[in-house]
């Protein structure tokens, strides 16, 4: 049987460029270049190649050069050369077509359809530079009212804990086992230095991370890996996550092959086999219950901690986050169709959930709408690319927002997508040691530093420039947000004017 | 293979020492600071919110390591993440997530305990005597517990072993449907009945059961087999636990009966290796 697969891509050597150093060879996990006996010239396995650019940028004379397989279909926009590969690859296997990153296809993207504010003459812009400007944000629950001993200046009624973000960008669930302990490292320093959260995933807590533990979300799945008292403790906050972005409905699913014996100490589970995290809790099946799980986590931390409930972005999240709210939840998370992952299944990926800012905008509408927006912080995450979609997620009703493939792409990642098979050049998606020794954990959270405080500067510019000196006033504030290329109905939901009204 | 794991580690472990039911009111011990030499204390639940008995708990366990809780009425999350050196026993019924996140301790009810017991335990001891609800042992991964009665559907789900631990549930009678469900480690012990979809998903641990299961409740994913001497050095020491635990109240013994218990383990530890394709 005649083989259907197509490489991808295609190398291209500058044979002139060339001179043979073989370090290509060397930098690809993925063994496209092979160095042949008696030839100066290295020669490529194009099948192999998936894209990453370290051969690219790794080469001292730039001699590589990456493009896509120049194989034409048949011209039909419905048999595409991609489906008709799918098909070839599950006629010939059986399996379950696996992705990874967040979903690929071309859905309206509304960040981009959504232009922000500045003031003139009236309102005056206010300079950052020489003025202050408030990127602090606080996540916990809030009571509807506050009671104030005026005389005593103290506050009468118990405030539910809170934690404290200089800027409103954390970083997004990545476990140990789906990115190497480096790329948590280089996290870990980076939220430490901003003064933001970074989030373990469902991993566990690794050892070495513990000194970083008070500036991490420590999330709680169904297959609780590596929860006992003392990882609940550790963290800044707990989170319970329900699902996530580019996968509703579906798991967590760690093979076999990934579990050494530092992913199972830390996921406190067996070494080798594979770690299942199925999507549904079988402990939850209402509302009620999530409270009950809820209740369970804040017993266990005393009350100390706030707990956090992140959903992927679906249907009905206005619904289900007003649930959640009543069923405890301090923090809502929701997460879109964009956000990234190190493994999902491709037809969940690509067609299961919603764009974040559409779920965001109706959550925020929806919690305002029954009274209880106050009463809860609200996070978005899944493909915050910018500085000025933060501020856009902040307009529709967030209080902060976090980034994964952003801080990732500092890191090194250039979206090849092949995170599940765990050979990644840019040691982040792997657990291999020759891998993952060449992601420097201080330099890159230097790099992931550096991004955030010049976004942070960028988000400071963006409301002056609107009037506004913080983060708390810019946040529901639709006002400063217009559509351009949207239907009656988008603009509707997302609750903002039409560019020229 | 994992369950080879299970039954040697299992039969290692030490066993927590379970006190008679009888010797916990207050004795005459001279009060201190310190709450191991402290008289034990008594709490009256009765119709208390949940948040307000478990705080009135955890001061009682500040004070000393033994607490008896009277006429408790279903509040939830007793025993949660109680620490080694501590116990507990309740009298009445407590609510959901008996002994959630427990780390150690040892809590013992005189009655029926509700869904979720020792649900994400990292180790201790829980011992009931009554039955259980749903979902008991939920995600464990270190400890016993031991129920005299029977147990509602999903025991077991998601029960883990790592390094030495090995968690161990026995149920006295009835199991519901879904026993063992994605069991990852530790081992499961049925007296009674089990219901259908057992250990669906089950890539690691051992269940041990007394009467066969029921027609069609396996998957290819299990094997069934006789236990053997491995087997039987696991097992017949937590027999014979659970007849010190409750062969009085009963009027039987079981641990005689262990060379006729049959197994159930994983075929594989990756039972979903060719599931996916890139």
């Amino acid at each position: 049987m005649i083989d259907f697969a197509l490489p991808r891509y295609q190398v291209r050597r500058d044979a002139e460029e060339c001179v043979g150093c073989g370090i290509c060879v060397r930098e690809c996990a993925n063994g496209v270049h092979v160095a042949r006996p008696g030839e100066k010239v290295p020669k490529a396995d194009h099948r192999k190649c998936v894209n990453c650019l370290r051969c690219v940028l790794t080469c001292p004379t730039r001699a590589l050069t990456i493009t896509r397989w120049p194989q034409v279909d048949g011209g039909s926009a419905v048999w595409t050369l991609e489906y008709m590969q799918d098909i070839a690859t599950q006629a010939a296997s059986g399996g379950v077509l696996l992705s990874s990153m967040g979903n690929p296809l071309p859905y309206p993207v509304y960040w981009d359809h959504l232009l922000l504010n500045a003031s003139q003459v009236t309102n005056p812009s206010i300079d950052p530079l020489r003025e202050p400007m408030e990127t602090r944000v606080f996540l916990g629950g809030r009571p509807v009212a506050l009671e104030i001993d005026e005389r005593a200046r103290a506050l009468r009624s118990p405030l539910p804990p809170q934690v404290k973000l200089d800027v409103p960008i954390m970083f997004s669930a990545m476990s140990f086992g789906s990115v190497s302990l480096n790329t948590q490292r280089a996290l870990a320093m980076a939220a430490c230095e901003l003064g933001t959260l970074f989030n373990v995933g469902e991993g566990g807590l690794h050892r070495d991370l513990e000194r970083y533990a008070d500036h991490a979300v420590v999330q709680v799945a169904s297959g609780r890996f590596g929860v006992d008292p003392r990882y609940l403790n550790a963290g800044a906050m707990v989170e319970i996550k329900i699902g996530q972005g580019a996968k509703p409905g579906i798991g967590g699913h760690l093979p076999g092959e990934k579990i050494t014996a530092e992913v199972s100490r830390t996921r406190m589970i067996p070494e080798g086999a594979d770690a299942i995290s199925p999507a549904p809790h079988h402990d939850i099946y209402s509302i009620e219950d999530l409270r009950q799980l809820v209740y369970s986590l804040k017993e266990a931390t005393r009350y100390e901690k706030p707990v956090a409930v992140k959903i992927a972005a679906v249907h009905n999240a206005a619904a289900i986050a007003s649930g959640m709210a009543r069923a405890g939840a301090e923090v809502i998370v929701v997460d879109g169709f964009r956000g990234g992952t190190g493994a999902a299944p491709k037809r969940i990926r690509d067609n299961v959930g919603v764009p974040v800012e559409l779920a965001l905008a109706s959550i925020d509408q929806r919690l305002r709408d029954e009274g209880i927006r106050s009463t809860v912080s609200v996070v978005a995450s899944g493909s915050i690319r910018t500085s000025a979609d933060v501020v856009r997620a902040i307009a529709l009703g967030a209080d902060a927002v976090s980034c994964g493939s952003a801080p990732l792409i500092a890191l090194g990642c250039h979206q090849c997508g092949d995170c599940s098979r765990g050979r990644c050049n840019w040691g982040i998606a792997t657990q291999r040691p020759e891998l993952v020794e060449r992601l420097d954990p201080e330099e890159g959270a230097e790099r992931v530093v550096n991004l955030v405080r010049a976004w942070t500067h960028e988000i400071q510019e963006m409301m002056g420039g609107m009037g506004i000196n913080a983060v708390d006033s810019l946040r529901g504030n639709r006002l400063m947000l217009r559509g351009i290329g949207l239907t009656d109905r988008e603009l509707e939901i997302l609750g903002v004017k039409h560019a020229g009204e | 293979m994992q369950a080879n794991d299970a039954r040697t580690l299992a039969g290692a472990a030490p066993m927590a020492p379970a006190e008679a039911a009888a010797g916990n009111s207050a004795d005459a011990r001279p009060s201190s600071s310190d709450p191991s030499s402290a008289p034990t204390e008594h709490v009256t639940l009765g119709a208390l919110h949940f948040k307000e008995a478990n705080e009135q708990v955890r001061q009682a366990l500040d004070r000393t390591d033994d607490v008896v809780l009277e006429d408790v009425r279903a509040q939830r999350y007793l025993g949660c993440a109680l620490p080694a050196g501590k116990r507990l026993e309740i009298h009445g019924t407590p609510g959901n997530d008996l002994a959630c996140f427990m780390d150690g301790g040892t809590v013992e009810v005189l009655g029926n305990a509700q869904d979720q017991v020792g649900n994400t335990m990292n180790d201790g001891e829980v011992i009931v005597h009554g039955r259980c609800g749903d979902a008991a042992g939920y995600a464990m991964r270190g400890g016993r517990v031991f129920i005299r009665d029977g147990c509602g559907w999903r025991a077991g789900i998601h029960m883990k072993a790592y390094d030495a631990r090995q968690p161990v549930v026995v149920v006295g009678k009835d199991a519901g449907s879904f026993l063992g469900e994605y069991m990852a480690g530790g081992v499961f012990v049925v007296l009674g009945e089990t219901g259908d979809y057992l250990a669906r998903g089950m890539h690691g641990g051992v269940i041990y059961l007394r009467r066969p299961p029921r027609a069609g409740a396996l998957s290819d994913e299990v094997v069934l087999s006789r236990v053997d001497d491995a087997d039987l050095a696991v097992l017949g020491p937590l027999l014979a636990e659970y007849d010190r635990l409750f062969a009085s109240e009963l009027g039987y013994r079981v641990s005689e009966e262990a060379p006729g218990f049959l197994r159930v383990a994983p075929a594989s530890s990756r039972p979903y290796a060719s599931l996916y394709v890139r």
